[in-house]
């Protein structure tokens, strides 16, 4: 399989035109002159999409190419203003490339990149809402897209996936896209071809197109590979073609046979220029690139000495990485950390369908309160409990230990009078306690810390209550 | 002497004066379209209260002394300038409900400069055309000789200039569309270099070939009319990233010394014999002004016309595209479908050379023929580019016949495509060159007058004008008009 991913680069204006490239605004909201292709108006290429292909290239340390080319693909749709899409043909800005795959396994699964290029979103056509006519909306067309193209790499729809997660983390890291698939910011097609096993070149290849979600790409590739196999263990043979998953009826059919036919007469566009860019154009940006996430899950492994399973977490997205490393620095615990974000905290965002942005404990408060583990103020269980609460109240977590004084019991004294409280209490255990053997004794051992928990209302420090409690008991009689 | 008589220079200077005001010249020029376009259909709208409200404020500015050199001064501009709120049709029935919500560019400095918007002239449709014949508002007529073609596109331009309709306009080139017609009306037209005017709001042709520019009756009112059109724009990635300079500031330099290259080849083929002696004095006329005449060879010229017609067409193919009845111009009733709506929007809406070209360039293009047609063409072009900046490493103007013979009568080529497209022998160079090229008159063959091209290095256009500034300096066949012909 190989993959052709359309991303939608995170500029603000459109590729060639001034207009906003938010997204969910009223139909024609968002279009121009430039965009509805009136007469005369040209076509200016918003220098931002340049970056961000440059820093997409630089980021799967891709060929980046100094001289590429917008050519025109004509043909006609109701939905493409101009009658042509403005695209890159013979001259892509990024030339070949690898992504690196980290699997399950732990093995690393190269993925080529054959080429991406820079090219114009179309704008959409509306068939509800109209009797017997259908509308467009060109608030889409004009968007940026980067068309990423993959060698035909992919051997499992787990591998297609795995690749799309970690491309998604690469393009948000970059801030290049915010790579959401269900507003389309990243739409994906798939080729799919077979080959007996011991045969060298792959038979012919079927493409699916614009699959908008993890669990369609994956039941479309299943649909299809088992299509193919029945044609061809039937003597069929497979007919090269564009075929559409539906989701509904979870199969995939062959679209119109007319883009077989579509002869898109690419020309070199006349109304630009070709992109010429400088070493000095590209070393600038790659100094302003942020730390990539495979860097990242190498640093966090080494330097915080966590595992791999908790890295690959941990740096799913630039938030939670950076989330992570402030709740350390503030808590000098990365262990602690990793684990608390990880069990607390991504579950009970988890639950609440919120993103770590928009956590209402921030990585200050979380790190603030760990910090008190550390230091063994509170106990992890307290710490919970505190969690708990100021994710529904925000409070300060500092205040809150300080205002409901969960600080762990330290003065000797105020814990001794509570063990000999329990000890007097307990006069039949204690004598149990004494004549006992070595595994009785630390059964009794855990009542007695029970009881002056429980006493204590879980505040006394537990170190200290094991150590006063056996000095109190070997001074029994 | 009468408003309409005037040169550019002259009224500039007689409003400066308070000789007359912007309203009063507004006026006569209107008058005169009201009372004689009839004879020639120069123009397809003619602005009346626009121009008349903009010459009230030109007179306010005139009034205030904010005024500049085009102030008050009507303009007339070929079709395919996007003008906001006045109809552009671009000659086609596809546009001939098309007001457009913005101004060309060139059209937004014109108003800047206070000039006035006297109307739209006709052209062939979408440019396409040497003859104004193809134009959905019937052709134009030559004001020397109505039974003759103002030539095109930009013949409604020429012809309204002619016959003093306007003191001077905007016209476009292609292939020869501003310096065809100047030839055969007797004005004096210039193509800048690719680049030197905006393209924005100009209604596409051939992307790589097509540059406004300046039609008048002198080469000084060109030179007023380029100061105003020209200079970079950020809305044209295409547009040449030069300061803007003052293009009269050269016109009265001496050509002491200036050394013209002359292709004999090029007069020798088609030309008649009525042209040779005309362009024999022209050029005896330069060499008695100092200049030196250079034999110089222009073989690869020979593929100009060939090559034009490979590349034009291809990109007109794509450029008119955008004209599917989708989301403005002509629709036709009652589609029944997509493709119904698609074929008859653009089977109505277009005309026969228009399609003919779209055939001709969506072929050139298709898979399998690219490289045989456009890649070719593409790569010719670069050669023909090459030959001419050779030749003016050693001279610094080329000069030669605008066309092949005079006016031709309408509709003699109608039915003859190629000789129509061999019109552009002589003018399609300099587009495929990118080279700046102007046309002024040298006389008359058949009682039709005719000119003399003048091909100059990128971004000379000052040379040329001033050439040309110095040659009618010492000729008078650019005073010449159909008005004192038609009168004797």
């Amino acid at each position: 399989m190989g993959l052709e991913v359309h991303l939608q680069l995170a500029t603000s204006s459109k590729i060639f035109s001034g207009s906003s490239t938010a997204f969910g605004g009223a139909p024609n909201s968002q279009a121009c002159y430039i965009d509805l292709a009136m007469p005369g108006t040209l076509p200016v290429f918003n220098e931002l999409a340049l970056r961000c292909a440059v820093m997409f290239g630089l980021g799967i340390d891709a060929e980046i190419n100094k001289i590429s080319v917008f050519d025109r693909k004509n043909y006609f749709y109701p939905d493409l203003p101009k009658g042509y899409q403005i695209s890159q043909l013979h001259h892509p800005i990024i030339g070949r490339g690898t992504f690196d795959l980290f699997l399950g396994d732990k093995t690393i699964y190269q993925i080529g990149i054959t080429r991406a290029h820079l090219e114009e979103d179309a704008g959409k056509s509306v068939h509800s809402h109209f009797d017997k006519e259908s509308g467009i909306d060109l608030n889409r067309a004009g968007i940026p897209l980067l068309e990423i193209v993959t060698d035909p790499d992919f051997r499992s729809s787990a591998q297609v996936i795995s690749y799309l997660k970690a491309l998604h983390i690469l393009v948000t890291y970059l801030g290049i896209s915010d790579g959401n698939m269900a507003e389309g910011s990243m739409r994906c097609d798939v080729n799919i071809s077979l080959r007996k096993q011991g045969v060298d070149s792959l038979g012919t290849r079927t493409e699916i197109k614009n699959i908008n979600s993890f669990r369609f790409i994956e039941r479309a590739i299943s649909f299809e590979i088992n299509r193919q196999i029945d044609i061809l263990e039937d003597g069929g043979e497979i007919i090269q073609e564009t075929r559409l998953y539906d989701s509904e009826l979870d199969e995939t059919r062959s679209m119109r046979s007319k883009e077989i036919a579509n002869d898109y007469r690419y020309f070199p566009e006349p109304d630009l220029l070709p992109i010429h860019i400088t070493d000095d154009y590209i070393s600038k940006i790659r100094n302003s690139m942020p730390e990539l996430p495979l860097a990242k899950r190498s640093r966090f492994i080494e330097t915080y000495d966590i595992t791999e399973y908790d890295a690959d977490v941990l740096i799913s997205s630039r938030e939670i990485a950076d989330y992570y490393e402030e709740v350390v620095t503030t808590c000098m615990n990365s262990k602690l950390a990793a684990n608390w974000i990880q069990t607390e905290l991504l579950a009970k965002l988890n639950k609440s369908e919120q993103s770590i942005s928009e956590s209402p404990v921030s990585a200050k408060k979380l790190g603030l309160l760990l910090s008190k583990i550390v230091d063994e103020t509170i106990s992890g269980k307290i710490a919970k409990q505190v969690f708990s609460e100021i994710w529904s109240t925000g409070e300060d977590p500092l205040l809150l230990i300080e205002k409901r004084n969960l600080k762990q019991m330290d003065d000797s004294s105020e814990i001794e009078s509570i063990v000999q409280t329990v000890i007097d209490q307990n006069a039949d255990q204690v004598k149990q306690y004494l004549s006992a053997n070595e595994q009785k004794r630390k059964k009794l051992l855990g009542y007695f810390v029970g009881q002056i928990m429980k006493s204590s209302n879980g505040k006394a420090n537990p170190k200290a209550v094991n150590q006063i409690l056996s000095d109190k008991l070997s001074e029994q009689p | 002497m009468e408003i309409h008589s005037q040169s550019i220079a002259q009224l500039s200077a007689g409003l400066q004066r308070k000789d007359f005001s912007s309203e009063e010249v507004t006026r006569a020029f209107l008058e005169r379209i009201n009372s004689l376009d009839h004879l020639y259909n120069a123009f397809i709208t003619v602005n009346e209260e626009g121009a008349m409200s903009a010459a009230t404020k030109a007179d306010q500015r005139i009034a205030n002394g904010t005024n500049e050199i085009l102030t008050g001064i009507p303009i007339a501009h070929k079709d395919i300038f996007c003008t906001q709120g006045v109809k552009t049709s671009c000659g086609s029935r596809m546009l001939d409900n098309f007001i457009p919500p913005y101004n060309s560019t060139v059209i937004g400095n014109f108003n800047d400069s206070g000039a006035i918007i006297l109307g739209k002239t006709n052209m062939d449709e979408f440019a396409m055309g040497g003859s104004t014949e193809t134009s959905y508002y019937g052709p134009c007529y030559n004001p020397w000789n109505t039974n003759k073609v103002p030539g095109g596109s930009s013949g409604g331009s020429a012809a309204a200039i002619a016959a003093s309709l306007t003191p001077g306009a905007t016209g476009t080139d292609t292939g020869g569309s501003i310096r065809q017609p100047s030839s055969f009306c007797g004005i004096t037209g210039l193509k800048p270099t690719y680049g030197r005017v905006s393209r924005f709001g100009m209604i596409a042709f051939a992307s790589s070939l097509d540059q406004g520019g300046p039609m008048a009756k002198t080469a000084e009112d060109c030179s007023i009319l380029m100061n105003v059109m020209s200079g970079n724009d950020p809305k044209d990635s295409t547009s040449a990233a030069k300061e803007s300079e003052d293009f009269s500031a050269n016109l009265s330099q001496k050509i002491d010394g200036l050394k013209i290259g002359i292709s004999f080849q090029n007069h020798a083929k088609n030309l008649d014999l009525g042209y040779q002696n005309c362009l024999e004095q022209a050029l005896n006329q330069l060499e008695k002004l100092g200049a030196k005449l250079v034999e110089i060879s222009l073989p690869r010229n020979s593929f100009a016309v060939p090559t034009y017609y490979v590349i034009a067409p291809a990109e007109a193919s794509s450029n008119l595209s955008r004209f599917d009845g989708v989301r403005y111009g002509y629709r036709c009733d009652n589609p029944e479908n997509l493709h119904d709506l698609y074929t008859r929007s653009r089977s109505e809406g277009l005309g026969d050379e228009v399609k003919r070209r779209i055939l001709i360039g969506t072929y050139a293009l298709s898979a399998g023929y690219y490289d045989q047609y456009y890649g070719k063409a593409q790569k010719i072009r670069r050669l023909i580019r090459d030959e001419y900046l050779s030749c003016l490493k050693n001279v610094d103007v080329i000069v030669g016949p605008t066309t092949t013979g005079p006016a031709f009568d309408i509709g003699s080529k109608n039915n003859d495509s190629i000789s129509m497209y061999l019109e552009d022998t002589y003018t399609v160079g300099a587009n495929l060159a990118g080279l700046p090229a102007m046309s002024i008159p040298i006389g008359f063959v058949n009682e039709c007058p005719i000119g003399m091209q003048l091909i100059g290095r990128d971004f000379e256009e000052s040379k040329l004008l001033n050439v040309a500034h110095q040659f009618q300096h010492a000729t008078d066949w650019h005073l010449q008009s159909p008005i004192k012909k038609n009168n004797a």
